[in-house]
């Protein structure tokens, strides 16, 4: 199934703002990804179409990148730091919780497509750390029992939209530096919320 | 020790505001741009950030008057701000692109009247969503305000700028990694020559890659003059830094200070101090860089007094690790990461990470052979021969050879942590 006329038009203005058709192949993925939760095959197709190169190199770039899901996600994306500030400030422990809560092991989804588990590498929360992120919005300065927190609230109240300040006056503690400025934006999948790509939603 | 506050002043005296073009303007904002535009000329960018002597903030420390004085002539020109933030330990461009956008943007227009380019693009990694969201609206505003679009404020220039996001690569915060990124191709780094961006960059036109801390100096460089800037810090490292403080430390955070004083004062006083005294380790400037031994404190915190030490300020990302720390943990979590980002193309590097990774692993936990520690060393050699640093290059762009660093800092300050894992000489009598 191609895709439906409302991503056309979109992809059709993202691609405008390039001086070349395929520098808009990295946003194209992920307004496919925002609507399926992977990169589909039909949404290869129709990438090709648009910004004209072959299927083989639109699947040959959408796989070199980690934020481009070749498999279905859940509808929450949990990304675990393990680097180097969060691995000498006991990630593992944190890890392990959200492995045990979910019961998922690395790049898993359950069978409900609640949560996708991943460890990743430094997602720029060294000075909080340890630090999550859930659809891509950061949460620092967990403990093992506030991301079990974190996980039951989710796989209770099942919020719609993600925001990172939402989740950091929850479950967070030490921050890398003051936020400050209070947002109401967020995700709602497993793709970073941006309003060009009109992937990020007002919470209420 | 004292912070000296130039880039991170209008978003602390404005925490609710700074994000905002209204906040940035009543603090001054915008007016270095606009005298430039009345009366100044490109050459006159130029010699002020020359005279500045900054230094280019993303981790090679190259000076940013000549990287702008190599670019080539050409009808079509670009400048890409690198906004791909990836080294572990380092966030102090997250707080620019959070907090002060505009400041940001600013400095992109300077630089662009100064290099006559007319399209420029932010490239944010993805895992900054909401960075990207605040310049995203920070740009849309300059639009509405005519400060982007055409004939910006008022002038004959015109500029339209592009946020572009990432999509979790560490390696597309090389430049030419970058540039294959933004051109939509696998983020795999070109030869060094012939694609030198200043000559063959974004769609093979010469193109500026700026880090956002560097050109978000730039306004106030303007707004000030390049000798002001000078004048702070200390020769071959002047002005001021954000370094990221992190690890075993008792108030972590992004602190923008002058270039000089030692790790030790800059820990004490501004960190707090560590956790389990003393440090054993920390490293000086981001997972790439030799770790330093905790009796290494008092080494002064410049490009080139780091350098000395055999190692580097990079991205001036400073983690401490406290006697408490399990270093051959440490070491593996950071070649884990080397591992995981190695984009694939030069076989010393994808398969030697994965190599130091898998040994690395067998040996913390307690799997480990007598014959390890050579090998790591072997394979290191294979990788950067000669194991030195600056690192000599098997491969097109340094991830690989800085993949060796902690090993070779672990072997040569710490090799009782790991021999102490290896199996005994048996002695059969």
């Amino acid at each position: 199934m191609s895709w439906e006329t409302e991503r056309l038009e979109k992809a059709k203005k993202i691609i405008q703002m390039y001086p070349q058709k395929r520098s808009a192949l990295g946003p194209l993925l992920y307004l496919a990804q925002d609507k399926d939760g992977y990169i589909t095959n039909e949404s290869i197709i129709e990438i090709s179409g648009l910004v004209g190169i072959t299927e083989v190199q639109v699947q040959s770039v959408a796989s070199f990148y980690s934020m481009y899901k070749q498999e279905p996600t859940g509808r929450y994306l949990l990304s675990v730091c393990k680097s180097i500030s969060c691995e000498i400030s006991n990630s593992s422990d944190v890890i392990n919780k959200v492995k045990d809560f979910t019961g998922l092991g690395n790049n898993e989804t359950d069978a409900e497509s609640l949560f996708t588990y991943e460890s990743v590498e430094c997602i720029g929360a060294c000075g909080g750390a340890p630090a999550i992120q859930v659809n891509y919005e950061t949460v620092e300065g967990l403990t093992p029992d506030k991301v079990v927190d974190l996980c039951k609230w989710l796989k209770e109240d099942k919020p719609e939209i993600i925001v990172a300040d939402e989740l950091q006056e929850k479950f967070g503690g030490v921050k890398s530096f003051d936020w400050a400025i209070k947002e109401n934006t967020g995700t709602s999948g497993p793709v970073p919320g941006f309003q060009t790509y009109e992937t990020s939603k007002e919470k209420k | 020790m004292k912070e000296t506050i130039l880039l991170t002043k209008h978003m602390r005296e404005n925490p609710e505001y700074s994000h905002l073009l209204k906040s940035y303007e009543k603090n001054g904002g915008y007016k270095a741009v606009q005298s430039l535009l009345k009366s100044g000329t490109p050459e006159a960018v130029l010699e002020e950030i020359k005279d500045s002597n900054i230094r280019g903030r993303g981790g090679a420390g190259f000076p940013t008057g000549v990287k702008w004085g190599f670019l080539a002539e050409d009808e079509e020109r670009y400048l890409v701000v690198n906004g791909d933030e990836s080294e572990p330990g380092t966030f102090k461009d997250r707080i620019l692109l959070e907090r002060d956008p505009h400041q940001l943007i600013e400095g992109m227009i300077i630089t662009c009247f100064a290099a006559n380019i007319s399209k420029a693009f932010i490239y944010i990694r993805g895992e900054y969503a909401k960075p990207a969201r605040r310049v995203q609206s920070a740009i849309e505003q300059a639009y509405e305000k005519r400060y982007l679009g055409k004939n910006i404020f008022g002038s004959s220039m015109n500029l339209d700028i592009v946020v572009h996001l990432g999509a979790g690569a560490y390696i597309c915060g090389e430049e030419t990694a970058l540039l294959n990124s933004l051109e939509g191709r696998r983020g795999e780094p070109r030869l060094k020559p012939p694609f030198f961006p200043a000559v063959k960059g974004l769609y093979n036109k010469p193109t500026l890659v700026n880090n956002v801390e560097t050109i978000s100096s730039v306004p106030w460089i303007m707004s000030n003059s390049g000798k002001d800037y000078a004048n702070l810090g200390v020769e071959g490292s002047t002005g001021t830094r954000i370094f990221s403080l992190s690890g075993h430390i008792n108030n972590p955070g992004n602190y923008e200070i002058e270039m000089g004083s030692s790790f030790g004062e800059f820990v004490d006083s501004l960190g707090k101090g560590v956790k389990n005294k003393p440090i054993k380790a920390f490293i000086p400037g981001g997972a790439s860089a030799p770790w330093l031994r905790g009796d290494q404190l008092d080494v002064k915190m410049t490009i080139d007094d780091v350098a000395n030490e055999g190692s580097m300020l990079g991205s001036g990302a400073v983690v401490m690790m406290d006697q408490d720390t399990n270093l051959v943990l440490a070491a593996k979590s950071l070649v884990s990461f080397f591992a995981h980002e190695s984009c694939g193309q030069c076989t010393p590097c994808r398969e030697g990470t994965t190599w130091l990774e898998n040994i690395l692993e067998r040996v913390s936990s307690g799997r480990g052979r007598m014959s390890d520690i050579d090998l790591l060393l072997d394979v290191c050699d294979n990788i950067s021969p000669g194991l030195t640093w600056p690192p000599k290059m098997t491969t097109i762009c340094p991830l690989g050879p800085s993949a060796t660093a902690s090993i070779v800092s672990l072997m040569k300050d710490f090799r009782s942590e790991v021999e102490v894992l290896l199996p005994k000489k048996v002695v059969i009598s």
